[in-house]
């Protein structure tokens, strides 16, 4: 599987929806992801990946890592995994 | 219905190891929060908290104690002499027979938990401690604290996270006001500061790696700490009788239930709880001058705290002072409620209001006097100290100068 189907496997598992339902420019919020989803999503990609992802739920815009869309968690798990592989 | 008084208090957390210490430190705005010691920090993401330092069990306690008192046993009987010592009561007789302990604890022995888990699954030992059980069990410090001072009466340990030490002196409060005990020993306790304590609130990513500030604008989360707040709650007559100290009165409370989200706070549910107290207690909202907040510092509960306090003090929350002492000594977790209703107490007897330090930013979201950075004189006749736990169950405690 690719990043990109892995993450959307988790994403969607936490949304409870068929994996098709979820497109790289979804956002968490159109998929009915709250903040404990958010925290329990990051987890699963964390240990899926191997990587340590920045994420502080007071403040989550201000972390280093974009959670805005399916996409940007791709590309932020690509960085990390160079970063941190 | 009877009048309940605070004949005795004690005390030991990050700030002190008895009463007169963590008071003057909470006066001059000390932070006890620093870089964490334990084994395998390292391993941590978050290291800091409000950890009690200088804090020898060994020559407190016998080797027999030790094997049966986990720290936070530790803590609430070094506590619990202080606050009985103080009283000047010692429980024989029918006394004995009436007084009892209710604890607060969310963990209960979370090291002795820790330390056998590793032992087990790390080393792969096979056998453990055969006090284990009696040592990390919850009641274990109410327990040890009826046994140490001869309390025969109605005992038992409450958890509500956050809120367990509110929850408790509320349950003991009632005790005294309803006539059933003529004394109540009291509080909380916390050490949750070990390697899987620390680890399973990391998971949570609230916590702030740097410092809490509750109120700020840049406020990034909760900071654990750790140790016992423990009081004499006597009813009034008798105290008066003998002549004790009365330290303050408590003059009601109120309980709610958020019944709505594990982890986020409610506005409705934390308002509920302080209207309560005020009604319970027959207190008008323009009599209380000071509030100790819950005041986590997380970036939700501080917000939903200061709606709640808007919602039920109206005009009057622009004048009253809401300070969350979290800042200094950390969050006591179960035990908070107990060491924070110290601030309440020197508020009402010493004049003093603890400060929120670590104070930076105004948040227009939390836009009442939240006493930045320094303590203040001030007069106050009528304090409140919050409590609002994880699974939404808040405890607010109403207390009165005297």
């Amino acid at each position: 599987m690719s990043t990109k189907d892995k993450v959307i496997a988790i994403i969607a598992e936490q949304a409870v929806l068929d994996p098709a339902e979820v497109t790289p420019s979804s956002t968490l919020e159109d998929l009915g992801i709250d903040s404990l989803g958010l925290v329990e999503s990051i987890f699963s990609i964390e240990e899926e990946f191997d990587i340590s992802v920045p994420f502080n739920a007071n403040d989550p815009q201000s972390s280093d890592f974009d959670i805005s869309t399916v996409a940007s968690i791709i590309a932020g798990i690509e960085r990390l995994q160079k970063e941190q592989g | 219905m009877k009048r309940v008084v605070i004949t005795g208090a004690g005390t030991i957390n990050a700030l002190g190891h008895d009463v007169k210490s963590t008071m003057a430190a909470m006066q001059a705005g000390t932070c006890g929060i620093g870089a964490l010691e334990l084994r395998d920090v390292e391993r941590l993401s978050i290291q800091i908290g409000g950890q009690v330092r200088g804090f020898e069990a060994e020559g407190r306690y016998n080797r027999q104690q030790m094997s049966l008192y986990d720290r936070f046993t530790q803590f609430t009987l070094a506590a619990a002499k202080e606050a009985i010592d103080q009283s000047g009561l010692s429980f024989s007789g029918d006394l004995a027979a009436k007084s009892g302990v209710v604890l607060g604890t969310a963990g209960g022995g979370v090291s002795t938990w820790d330390d056998n888990y590793r032992s087990v699954y790390e080393d792969g030992k096979n056998r453990v401690h055969p006090f284990v059980v009696p040592k990390l069990m919850n009641n274990a410090a109410a327990s040890h604290v009826s046994m140490e001072h001869n309390l025969k009466g109605p005992s038992f340990t409450v958890s509500t996270a956050c809120a367990s030490s509110n929850h408790a002196m509320a349950q003991a409060f009632s005790m005294v006001r309803s006539g059933m005990s003529p004394a109540m020993i009291t509080g909380g306790s916390e050490s949750m500061l070990c390697f899987g304590g620390v680890k399973a609130w990391e998971g949570l990513r609230v916590m702030s790696r740097d410092a809490c500030r509750p109120f700020s604008a840049n406020r990034n989360g909760m900071v654990q700490g750790e140790g016992a707040g423990v009081f004499v709650f006597e009813e009034y007559e008798h105290a008066r009788a003998r002549g004790a100290d009365m330290l303050c009165e408590v003059s009601g409370f109120a309980m709610s239930s958020d019944a709505s989200d594990i982890v986020m706070p409610s506005k409705s549910g934390a308002a509920r709880a302080m209207a309560g107290a005020l009604a319970d207690a027959g207190i008008n909202r323009d009599e209380v001058g000071y509030i100790n907040a819950h005041g986590t510092g997380t970036a939700a509960n501080d917000k939903t705290e200061c709606a709640a306090v808007a919602d039920v003090f109206g005009p009057h929350a622009d004048k009253l002072m809401i300070s969350s002492t979290k800042s200094m000594h950390g969050h006591l977790i179960g035990g908070t409620g107990a060491v924070e209703l110290l601030a309440c107490i020197m508020a009402l007897r010493n004049g003093v209001i603890a400060p929120t330090i670590g104070y930076e930013e105004p948040d227009p979201e939390c836009a009442l006097d939240v006493v930045p950075n320094e303590a203040r004189k001030a007069k106050v006749k009528v304090a409140l100290s919050n409590a609002f736990a994880f699974g939404g169950m808040n405890a607010v405690l109403a207390l009165r100068a005297i």
